[in-house]
């Protein structure tokens, strides 16, 4: 017993340091100067040294406290693009203007950040339901804390509230499923709930309520369809950085723990097939379920995206729209499409991170997140309007940029599994991405600015920061084969 | 045949000089416009040159279409190799380049039009540094398409085109530019969407067996797709005439025909030229055109002869429709640009009509009226340019009496127009009288029909000659000066070709004969 705990802690220094540096930061912030963001600097140094110590765990793939996490190469994947993500959102929020007047806050801010961060890092690898509900309560709280950070903005206030109660009643909705399955199959962990609808039960209609429940929290958080109310006005009133780990760390998570654990939990006995069926649940058509989810996500997001005018709904709606395209990978749960999934994560990540990026530059310097202001911004910030033009026409999925290999595999895993019709609506709503997306460029090129034609000026690191996240968005869209690579062979869960 | 340049085949030069032009131009100070304009032309001249030591080293007799062995100036590198993906097989993505018989003359066109293009963009004041950038970006992009082999390569280098020419519509164009724009971007990302998914489904029932280790890989090889016996059994496009690859050959002929533009997806084309400023009109019905005609003779027909023989009058049909409603079309116009962007959807339909022949002849002819018709429409297109550059005015009723005022102009404009009449002699009438001569062979009264398009032609080509050169000049334009020496040089070589091709067009015939003839025979003995 205590050596696999002792042997246990040396397989989780990444969630360790995380943990410590979450310590360092509540007596840091005690420590040092409130005017400065030193905090945020020790966050990032912790993210770094994680991303280190997570690296010597590759290849790994085992077990650990007791069957509560696994460390395997799928966790290891989603545990590294989390820290990018998590890396890039505090050099976001290092030069927000908005979290300006927070200053005395500043380290709380970046403390739940790192809590966050360690929900989010536990999601992904806990193969425990107690486990796995704890570290989604974990992220969930934190981020209900960090949406309403800029308490003096009513907005925020407003949709911090509005996420707590959403996020409360689904996690709960959750919860009571868990318990549903706990109770049908008597078995707490997703091994052993495999094992027990592997035996065979009667007690499928109760088996399918509980499982319906389930989707309803993890939808939630993935922000699909129906349950994407919340997202557009969540991601107006947040911070700008807030939105954007929302966007994208918080929905990478969620999908990490989606896959493993309908993935584990409802495999046949020889593992899943190749059109991903899944067995261990009779009564529904699962794969069907998944897929209308999809469709709606594509359908309803990219259609009420049209109609928004503040940048942060827009992506907000688009967001819920590339959740769609995302789960249609995982409605394929065979080896193609967890693997075209990963590469639209990885993908997605720089694409989005850098809308969001821009986007806060923009709103730094005129003070305002509405389209209709971005007139004439091609012109007076060159660099800016260029990259935030990539990253839109990324987000479409026209080639030579990465979003457009990520569209490809997701296409085309897909395909292979002959769910022709849902291409086929993903191909139409793709086409209608195109016109928000395209609007934002349009008014940065086609119209002349309306206040003031004077350039803005970025400082270098701005700059740099920038160019971090738009090298690989257009490198991955001309060679993808190492995030193939890195992909395909990351699929690998523990116990699969 | 081979030719490389410091160990880079000639194809990629061919390809991305423009994009080293870009760079360039990117790294010049916004202020130094003539160099600007100077690398462009630099870049497009190379292009000039090296597609003249294509055309002279170009092996006449060699077949293509489906023989990888046959294709020249064949570049292969691996791009992209994935070994082993559970139920996928390996993942293979070249970047493979050849020429054949069908894109040599395209692959000519191409830089010729290009070349011009810039000439005709030296007196773009607006933003120069970035038109110039966008310009080549495109010059890439097409020239990417007719010489890419692997399906993955043409795709992109088909979306490439995308931007590029949205801005350069939008941001340069006219007063309705912005609607044009996106019309434009709409129409063509559409048909990007339905060819991506039916490459993704081509892919997947696709798999041929590598010679060096026995495995099944998958892959984007066109040349692959071509023969039946790679098509895995229980593939989704395996198998002859069967229903999902009467659906997958709609879906690409969709998107091909919204770039020829066929009836009745046309509707982007006379917002988008009316909009565009002059040169990108010449580059738009010169070269992006041809794209969609180059697309279906290089992947519809090869890759499913079954189902396009199936929807051949189909095709003939809406290629007779085409002809003489965009003749009709073109009579009622009174915008000169709209009038030549009516009379290209005719004279594509013409392309189409050959083609549709599936005989030596009509495939022939249509292929030549590629050519041709690119070279005639960039002449009017730049006649218009040089009219508008001196009045602002496009209308057609605007005008009068021209040929007094710039009699130089008048008779290359005047030859330009002949030869889109058909007149024998200039180089439109061997092309169209092939087309209509191998599309007679397999329809005779669609093609009856047809050619009452060529006197719709003949009246609307007539009356506007009357309307704009000849008889009296309004008293606003009564200064007007004849030609300069850029526009000479635009157009000079150009009418120079009208009257070669049309006078003895054996050069660009030899050129690719066999290979159509090989085409023609692969789709009658495949389909």
């Amino acid at each position: 017993m205590v050596e696999q705990t002792l042997y246990s802690i040396t397989q989780f220094y990444p969630e360790i340091i995380v943990t410590v540096t979450l310590c360092v930061i509540i007596v840091a912030d005690l420590l040092t100067k409130k005017e400065s963001h030193t905090t945020g600097w020790i966050l990032l140094g912790g993210f770094v040294l994680a991303g280190f110590t997570l690296l010597l765990q590759v290849g790994r793939n085992e077990s650990v406290f007791f069957d509560m996490i696994a460390i395997d190469p799928f966790s290891l994947f989603f545990k590294l693009i989390l820290l990018l993500a998590g890396i890039f959102v505090i050099l976001f929020s290092v030069q927000s203007r908005e979290l300006d007047q927070y200053m005395n806050r500043i380290g709380e801010y970046y403390m739940l950040l790192a809590g966050m961060m360690l929900g989010m890092m536990l999601m992904v690898s806990s193969t425990n339901l107690l486990m796995l509900f704890l570290a989604f309560e974990l992220t969930s709280l934190s981020s209900y804390v960090l949406v309403g950070f800029t308490k003096h903005s009513k907005r925020s206030s407003e949709s911090s509230m509005k996420y707590i109660i959403y996020g409360a009643v689904s996690s709960g909705v959750m919860l009571y499923g868990f318990s549903l399955l706990i109770g049908t199959t008597g078995a707490v962990d997703i091994y052993g709930i495999n094992e027990a609808l592997a035996a065979g039960t009667d007690q499928t209609l109760i088996l399918n309520i509980s499982v319906l429940m389930i989707l309803v929290g993890m939808g939630f958080k993935i922000a699909v369809v129906p349950f994407h109310f919340w997202a557009p006005d969540i991601y107006e009133g947040a911070p700008i950085s807030i939105a954007a780990i929302l966007a994208v760390a918080s929905k990478i998570a969620a999908f990490g723990l989606l896959i493993r654990f309908f993935s584990i939990s409802f495999a046949d006995a020889g593992g899943i097939s190749a059109t991903g069926a899944w067995q261990g649940v009779e009564g529904i058509h699962w794969n069907l379920l998944l897929g209308v989810m999809a469709a709606l996500a594509m359908i309803v997001g990219n259609l009420t995206a049209l109609r928004q005018d503040n940048i942060k709904r827009m992506l907000a709606y688009s967001s819920i729209a590339h959740a769609g395209y995302i789960l249609m990978g995982v409605v394929i749960l065979a080896a193609e499409g967890l693997t075209s999934v990963m590469i639209y994560l990885f993908i997605y990540l720089f694409m989005n991170l850098g809308a969001f990026y821009v986007a806060m530059l923009f709103s730094n310097k005129i003070g305002s997140e509405s389209i209709e202001k971005y007139k004439g911004l091609g012109k007076r910030a060159p660099l800016q309007g260029v990259a935030l033009t990539i990253f839109l026409v990324s987000l479409t999925g026209i080639p030579p940029t990465g979003g457009f290999v990520a569209k490809l595999y997701i296409f085309g895993a897909a395909v292979s599994a002959g769910w022709i019709w849902l291409v086929v609506i993903a191909g139409i709503t793709t086409v209608i991405s195109l016109f928000y997306y395209i609007r934002v460029v349009r008014n940065m090129y086609f119209y002349g600015s309306e206040s003031g034609n004077d350039p803005l000026q970025f400082n270098v690191w701005s700059n740099v920061i920038l160019l971090a996240l738009l090298i690989p968005t257009l490198l991955l869209g001309i060679y993808f084969a190492p995030v193939l690579e890195f992909a395909r062979n990351s699929i690998h869960l523990f116990g699969m | 045949m081979e030719f490389s340049i410091f160990g880079i085949g000639i194809l990629t030069w061919l390809v991305f000089v423009p994009i080293v032009g870009m760079i360039i131009i990117l790294m010049l100070p916004d202020k130094n416009r003539n160099a600007i304009r100077w690398t462009a032309a630099g870049a497009t001249g190379i292009q000039v040159i090296l597609a003249a030591v294509i055309f002279a080293i170009f092996d006449r007799s060699k077949l293509g279409i489906n023989d990888a062995e046959s294709f020249q100036f064949i570049e292969k590198y691996s791009w992209i190799t994935v070994e082993a993906v559970p139920w996928v097989g390996r993942i293979e993505i070249n970047y493979f380049l050849g020429l054949d018989g069908l894109s040599v003359l395209m692959v000519i066109l191409t830089s010729l039009i290009a070349l011009i293009g810039v000439i005709s963009s030296w007196n773009i004041q607006k933003m120069v540094k970035g038109y110039f950038a966008l310009y080549l970006l495109l010059v890439t992009g097409m020239m990417g398409v007719f010489v890419a082999l692997d399906f993955f390569l043409f795709f992109i280098f088909w979306e490439v085109m995308l931007l590029p020419m949205y801005f350069l519509i939008g941001l340069w164009g006219g007063p309705r530019r912005e609607y044009a724009a996106i019309k434009f971007f709409l129409y063509t990302f559409v048909g990007g969407i339905l060819m991506l998914l039916t490459m993704l489904a081509l892919y997947f029932s696709v798999a041929y067996t590598d010679p060096a280790t026995g495995q099944s890989v998958h892959t984007f090889n066109i040349l692959h797709m071509m023969n039946p016996a790679n098509y895995v059994e229980g593939g989704l496009l395996a198998g002859v005439d069967t229903t999902w690859r009467y659906v997958a050959w709609m879906a690409l002929f969709i998107n091909f025909a919204i770039k020829i533009p066929l009836f009745p997806f046309h509707t982007w084309l006379p917002d988008a030229h009316v909009e565009a400023p002059t040169p990108i009109s010449v580059i738009l019905a010169g070269i992006l055109l041809k794209l969609g005609t180059y697309g279906l003779l290089r992947i519809n027909f090869p890759i499913f002869p079954d189902a396009t023989i199936y929807f051949i009058y189909f095709m003939a049909v809406l290629a007779m429709i085409s002809i003489i409603y965009g003749a009709l079309c073109a009579m009622a116009q009174d915008d000169f640009k709209k009038l030549i962007a009516y009379s290209s959807i005719s004279h594509m339909g013409i392309v189409v009509l050959g083609i549709a022949a599936l005989n030596t002849q009509g495939m022939v002819g249509g292929v030549l009226q590629m050519f041709n018709h690119g070279i005639i429409t960039a002449v009017l297109f730049l006649a218009v340019g040089v009219l508008y550059d001196r009045t602002k005015k496009r209308g057609l009723y605007d005008f009068g009496g021209i040929a007094n005022q710039m009699p130089k102009y008048t008779g290359l404009a005047m030859i330009g127009m002949f030869a889109a009449l058909g007149l024998p002699g200039l180089n439109g009438f061997v092309s169209e009288l092939f087309s209509f001569l191998g599309a007679f062979e397999a329809y005779k009264w669609i093609t009856i029909i047809s050619v009452t398009g060529i006197i719709i032609t003949a009246a609307y080509i007539l009356w506007t000659i009357q309307r704009v050169f000849l008889g009296k000049t309004p008293e606003k334009m009564s200064d007007l000066s004849d030609l300069t020496l850029r526009e000479y040089l635009a157009f000079v070589p150009l009418i120079i070709l009208i009257v070669l091709l049309g006078v003895y067009p054996a050069p660009a015939i030899e050129l690719m004969n066999a290979s159509l003839s090989h085409l023609v025979e692969f789709m009658n003995s495949g389909g």
